[in-house]
């Protein structure tokens, strides 16, 4: 329905162009869609389709040849099963884990700290990104902290963060938070100060307040960019918190990942990097869904739709 | 609307010789720089123009059209002089006077029409700003869709839309609340010939019909007289008034006044003192 409804409108500029040769001056629009229309319509829609299925085939393709190889490689080299697994071991192990119910609290331990680290990491990076974008003296003032701040590699953090909070969750969360945090804050900041001139002249010239100013033109101008960092940032807060989890503590995917590499385990190994893949996956796909809902206006939106 | 506009003049300046919608006296602009010489955008502009008029600006790029227009807006701030709005400042303790901003319309380089708006909301946008409620906002959009053309594209994003249409949608945007004023920056400057000529029909057809003043931005000497009551010719560095040619045409005008001997000598003359400005 929607996408039918797109295609009318994007056949509306093409019909016009057609219309503003012709010698009438009235309603051109109408004239050119029913001389182009039709056609029009078919190609593009055509178009769109082959777009929209390609993917679909293309991604079993791919996996099945993966699979293939993979398989092929550990049979015909001989690999040894302790270093490279068959993917049919693999899928065995996915599958037990999956039955487990101890896996599925891993799984519960790990999403929490990853959700309560990226909405953290998003309060915060909302904020610091609005107050530094609004005060350029202090973004300047305090450049070269940020930068340095930034550059250090911040997994080094981890180790301080058990010792300030324990073994617990929440240093996980706070590592999470932590690399989060900068995605968030860069992109808002950018956002804030990315109100196009002409917009703003726009409200200016209608004498608009403070409130509508930000309700109609600066909070819509940010909010792909708050968008664009979330997308980069819930991926940063499952690394956050995963490799927390390799460092200390005695629950969640990353401890189950240094367990089975203590019991050179490589099936459950790759069962949990398959687990943790998913749970990357599903996260990224909730903030694009929201995204798709709330900016659906956006072009990363609408190309998306696009092939 | 011209009820307002009306009552705003009786108002504002009593038994003032002609009184203007919108006057500009004596202004000065000089953008200070913060290294180099300040730039003298405009020097000693002074223009009044009455109700209903239709006054094109022109001149060579630089010459302070631009300036000129976001000063009538009041966009910027003159360096000196004033600018009365139906006799009375706009600018008043320190700010814009909210009623002279009622009255003005504007149209930009760009469509400046905001993404996440469809075009009906863009459209409606000054009307939200001014607290009408969403129904009625809906059926003065449906209005001056159809006025400029755009009926069916109500549910249209911008992006969907091509240059000509968007800019249509940027008219019918500063048309929404009436304004007695348009002050419109090169408008059609980024649209072919043809769209051109069909937007200039149009606009002329919308400031006939609604008898809003109009003061008009342009490059094209031919776009100024097909529209203008007059003319008025900008020269360079520092912007002055270098003359005010009256086009005596009656208004509304066909394309086929192009082609009428006095047309063409109007912007004969135009291009001769535009061309003895050198550069």
């Amino acid at each position: 329905m929607e996408r039918e409804a797109k295609l009318a409108g994007r056949r509306g500029p093409a019909g016009e162009a057609r219309g503003e040769r012709g010698t009438s001056d009235r309603a051109p629009e109408e004239q050119g869609r029913v001389s182009t229309g039709p056609r029009a319509r078919r190609s593009e829609a055509e178009t769109i389709e082959r777009g929209s299925w390609l993917p679909w085939v293309s991604t079993p393709i791919v996996l099945l040849l993966v699979l293939a190889g993979w398989t092929m490689a550990v049979s015909v080299f001989g690999v040894s099963k302790f270093i490279l697994p068959t993917p049919a071991d693999v899928g065995e192990a996915v599958l037990r884990m999956l039955a487990d119910p101890a896996t599925w609290g891993h799984v519960l331990i790990t999403l929490t700290e990853v959700a309560l680290g990226f909405l953290a990491a998003l309060a915060f990076g909302l904020v610091a990104g609005v107050v530094l974008g609004r005060a350029e003296w202090l973004e300047r003032a305090l450049r070269p902290v940020l930068v340095a701040v930034q550059v250090v590699p911040k997994v080094a953090f981890i180790p301080l963060f058990v010792i300030w909070f324990g073994f617990g969750v929440t240093s996980k969360i706070i590592m999470a938070a932590t690399l989060a945090f900068f995605p968030i804050m860069l992109n808002v900041m950018l956002g804030v100060r990315s109100v196009e001139r002409g917009h703003r002249d726009v409200m200016l010239g209608l004498g608009a307040r403070r409130w509508p100013t930000f309700r109609d033109l600066e909070l819509p101008s940010t909010l792909p960019y708050v968008f664009a960092g979330m997308e980069v940032a819930v991926v940063f807060s499952v690394i956050g918190a995963v490799v927390g989890e390799f460092l200390g503590g005695s629950e969640g995917l990353g401890y189950l990942v240094v367990v089975s590499l203590n019991a050179l385990d490589a099936p459950q190994l790759f069962a949990v990097i398959f687990l943790l893949a998913a749970l990357g996956c599903l996260l990224y796909l909730v903030v694009n869904g929201a995204k798709r809902f709330v900016i659906p206006w956006h072009e990363s939106v609408l190309a998306a739709d696009r092939p | 609307m011209s009820g307002l506009s009306d009552t705003a003049r009786v108002a504002g300046a009593p038994a003032e010789a002609g009184a203007a919608e919108l006057e500009l006296r004596d202004v000065d602009k000089i953008y200070k720089r913060r290294r180099g010489a300040d730039t003298e955008a405009l020097r000693g502009i002074s223009l009044s123009v009455r109700a209903g008029e239709f006054v094109s600006l022109v001149g060579r790029s630089g010459c302070g059209k631009t300036t000129l227009l976001r000063i009538l807006a009041g966009l910027i701030t003159p360096t000196s002089g004033d600018v009365l709005i139906g006799g009375s400042d706009l600018w008043q303790n320190g700010g814009r006077d909210p009623e002279a901003l009622q009255r003005f319309g504007m149209v930009f380089q760009e469509a400046n029409l905001f993404p996440w708006f469809t075009i009906e909301d863009n459209i409606a946008l000054p009307l939200k700003l001014r607290g009408v409620d969403k129904r009625r906002r809906r059926a003065r959009a449906a209005e001056l869709c159809e006025l400029v053309g755009l009926s069916g594209f109500e549910k249209a994003y911008p992006r969907e839309l091509s240059g000509g249409m968007r800019q249509r949608a940027a008219i019918a945007r500063a048309l929404s609340y009436d304004p007695s004023i348009l002050l419109m920056d090169e408008p059609f400057g980024a649209l072919d010939a043809l769209t051109r000529d069909r937007m200039n029909l149009e606009l002329q057809r919308i400031s006939v019909v609604t008898g809003a003043t109009v003061v008009f931005v342009t490059h094209s000497i031919t776009e100024a007289v097909f529209l203008s009551d007059r003319v008025v010719l900008l020269s360079p560095r520092p912007g002055r008034i270098r003359s005010i040619t009256p086009v005596e045409f009656p208004r509304p005008r066909s394309l086929d006044v192009e082609t009428e001997p006095g047309f063409g000598e109007i912007v004969r003359t135009l291009r001769r003192q535009l061309d003895e400005e050198g550069d």
